[in-house]
């Protein structure tokens, strides 16, 4: 069933597709190295880091915008 | 207290507008709505109408921002005619596959080209597989009547497609007769507050418009035929809900003299007054003729149709537009959902007069078809010299 | 600067890999908060964010069709004040094809009509969700499907069109133009929108790694170098007056911009010159 005039009801649901899967290459922080500047987490089109630099894997695509962007090299891209 | 006053269509339409409150009122002239747009932007500013009043740049904006004002959760109201109408095409079936229960009037009018600013159907008639649901008035007290059970019919949860109410152009929406305009108060009695399903706000965010795949799409458009068919009922229990309250009585159609006729006419909007005339001068000469008006065109009543022409030797159609190669659209439709047997008239296209012994001569080639006049007549046509 | 933490574009959305609309939209709602109502024309942002029965937006939101956004916008604006909800924010997001060129006059009446609502134009300056097609925003040279490069051709022969500037002629207390690059200075702008009383359109570049040619992980370094190149320009129109709210140090040539894309690869030196003496003549003018 379709809803009456296809209205989705559930603000923000598309959490239900994890494009987690759609990655290639995985970023991961070092914390020791992170100065806490919050490039990565404003640069994220998923925005799926998160203010203590988690990264949620369930929707990172492996873009690495969040290693371009760190200027103190902390976040490396590894092969899945 | 309900008074008789002596106004034109358009005046009507907007005197029930505004005694049907809607909050968000985008329009944009065109010849011959222009004046519906003008008397409701009067009201507004004597704060009659304690509306939003949107003067925007075109007709596809002025549907699209009741589509929003829609979406978010107020009833509202537009007009149109003819080349608006067609530049709303797009988004007349947005409205309507959104569900948004906008009522707009039509002044009914030819589309261009030859440019022609008079009166046929061929803008409404073209856009009958919108989703809207269309009702023609054959006076200006219908068209006052028909708006306010379009907000009820529309707003109906089980229906919750947009209404047109068609008016032909000048003649109705430019000349002037009595209509009885209800009371505020009967209005409000009779019509309750739009309660809508979807809208636009913060503490409880939805979202309108979403796109589908074909998992989905098809559900979706099912669903509005269900509507659109499940209308019908609806329309004759606000019919009778309106009865009850104003006293005026209405149905799909209106069948006039048609219990014995043996040839009948089917026709939409102002022709039915010329016609209902003629067939009064017909009878008294003992000729068995008689009227089918149709006032709601989608959903389209065939049940209804067929049940009053049934008895009837032969039927007329009169169409006010040409769908070219295969003749009048209400025609066509009739043709294919029952077994009648019935002769085509397109009559009145951009203007072109239909007098009462044009009427007598469609009477004349229904009751004796040749092979040649037994399908589609062009009624009015000059003659090549 | 304060950056609220809050997210109103949840994930899970169908963006490609390093999308930049996701990124300005995500900034954007960030300032504009949760009472917000968001409209968006058909395009890329609205196709990967709604895929019924999901949606990524945490916020009402309403797409009606491609060339619409800022009438459909005027509808809602004026329905939330009919109902009295006049706090509410009205935020329009259409990408360049819904703005400049088939949203243009929806937008022009929006403006002109003095209606209290942002619109906010994500450029990424050709129709990316038919598949890279050419608008009246595509720059000068770059190779799109409709303006591909060939022996007879170097791309798009025309300018782009200056939208920002049309919207200033409307006369709209608020115009300004952003990157998705310069986040803060973007953030700043969507706030003062947030605060100002009317019509407000902010103009966001935005790189495409599909359309333009480039890896993902450069979307923020192509807008960086759009802006320190003089490419694009970041500026404000506040009551009509006009100030540059970033100015490169030093400008960068065009070129280390061009070559970073494939959209710009085949263009001959005599072309990329064109650019760089439009870019030097524009940037004298404003003193960058």
């Amino acid at each position: 069933m379709t809803s009456v005039g296809a209205t989705v009801k559930e603000p923000g649901n598309s959490v239900k597709n994890k494009t987690g899967s759609w990655r290639t290459f995985k970023p991961i922080l070092d914390k020791e190295k992170c100065i806490d500047c919050g490039n990565c987490i404003l640069f994220c089109p998923e925005g799926c880091i998160n203010k203590d630099y988690d990264i949620d894997y369930d929707y990172c695509k492996g873009c690495g915008i969040c290693a371009e962007e760190c200027p103190v090299e902390a976040i490396k891209m590894e092969r899945e | 207290m309900n008074m008789i006053k002596v106004i034109s269509a358009n005046r009507a339409i907007a005197e029930a507008v505004k005694m049907c409150k809607p909050e968000v009122v985008p329009v944009f002239p065109i010849t011959p709505q222009t004046t519906i747009s003008e008397y409701l932007a009067q009201f507004v500013a004597d704060g009659d109408l304690r509306a939003e009043y949107i003067m925007v740049e075109s007709e596809h904006s002025s549907i699209s921002a009741a589509v929003g004002a829609s979406g978010a959760g107020v009833r509202t109201f537009t007009a149109t005619s003819s080349q608006g109408l067609a530049l709303m095409h797009e988004i007349l079936f947005v409205a309507a596959g959104m569900r948004t229960p906008i009522v707009m009037g039509n002044a009914n009018r030819a589309l261009s080209a030859p440019l022609s600013i008079w009166n046929d159907q061929q803008d409404s008639i073209s856009e009958r597989d919108t989703g809207w649901m269309q009702f023609f008035a054959e006076n200006a007290q219908e068209a006052l009547d028909f708006v306010i059970q379009a907000y009820k019919i529309s707003e109906d949860h089980e229906v919750l497609l947009p209404s047109m109410v068609c008016v032909d152009g000048f003649i109705l929406t430019h000349t002037v007769e009595p209509v009885d305009i209800p009371s505020q108060e009967d209005v409000d009695k009779f019509l309750p507050p739009y309660e809508p399903i979807s809208y636009l706000d913060p503490k409880d965010p939805m979202s309108l418009g979403t796109f589908t795949d074909p998992d989905y799409y098809m559900e979706a458009r099912h669903d509005m035929e269900v509507a659109m068919e499940g209308a019908k009922d609806i329309i004759r229990r606000v019919n009778k809900e309106f009865e009850e309250v104003f006293g005026r009585k209405y149905n799909l159609v209106e069948k006039y003299k048609t219990e014995d006729a043996e040839i009948i006419l089917v026709a939409m909007g102002s022709i039915c007054g010329t016609i209902k005339t003629v067939i009064d001068r017909l009878r008294e000469k003992g000729e068995k003729v008689g009227l089918l008006k149709v006032i709601s065109y989608r959903p389209f009543p065939q049940e209804d149709i067929y049940e009053a022409v049934k008895g009837a030797r032969r039927i007329a159609v009169l169409d006010k537009n040409i769908s070219f190669g295969i003749g009048g659209v209400l025609f066509n439709e009739i043709k294919a959902k029952m077994d009648v047997d019935a002769s085509g008239f397109i009559l009145g296209l951009g203007g072109r007069e239909v007098s009462p012994d044009d009427i007598i001569g469609i009477v004349e080639k229904t009751r004796n078809p040749t092979t040649e006049t037994n399908q589609i007549n062009w009624i009015g046509l000059k003659e090549e010299e | 600067m304060d950056i609220p933490e809050k997210e109103f574009l949840a994930p899970g959305h169908r963006a490609c890999a390093g999308c930049g609309a996701t990124i300005g939209v995500r900034l954007a709602l960030k300032m504009l908060g949760e009472n917000t109502v968001a409209v968006s024309a058909t395009g890329c942002l609205e196709v990967i964010t709604t895929p019924y029965p999901e949606t990524s937006w945490k916020i009402p939101w309403i797409h009606v069709a491609f060339e619409n956004a800022g009438a459909v916008a005027s509808g809602v604006e004026k329905a939330l004040k009919a109902q009295g909800k006049d706090d509410v924010t009205v935020v329009a997001f259409a990408g360049d094809g819904g703005t400049a060129d088939i949203g243009l006059q929806s937008l022009s009446g929006a403006m002109e009509r003095g209606h209290n609502l942002i619109y906010i134009c994500y450029d990424n300056e050709a129709y990316m969700n038919t598949g890279v097609q050419r608008s009246g925003a595509t720059p000068y040279g770059a190779s799109t499907t409709t303006s591909p490069h060939g022996k007879e051709s170097f791309g798009e022969n025309k300018p782009k069109k200056n939208i920002p500037m049309i919207m200033a002629a409307h006369g709209v207390p608020y115009v300004a133009t952003a990157s998705i690059s310069y986040p803060e200075d973007f953030m700043k702008k969507v706030q003062k929108a947030k605060e100002i009383e009317g019509p407000a359109y902010i103009h966001l570049h935005q790189p495409c790694t599909t359309g333009w040619g480039y890896d993902p992980s450069k979307t923020i370094e192509l807008g960086r170098l759009a802006v320190e190149t003089g490419s694009w320009l970041l500026y404000e129109i506040e009551e009509g007056e006009f100030k540059i709210t970033y100015r490169p140090l030093e400008r960068k040539p065009v070129n280390v911009y061009l070559e970073a894309q494939k959209r710009f690869k085949h263009l001959a030196d005599e072309e990329k010159e064109k650019i760089q003496n439009y870019v030097d003549q524009v940037c004298a003018e404003l003193k960058i």
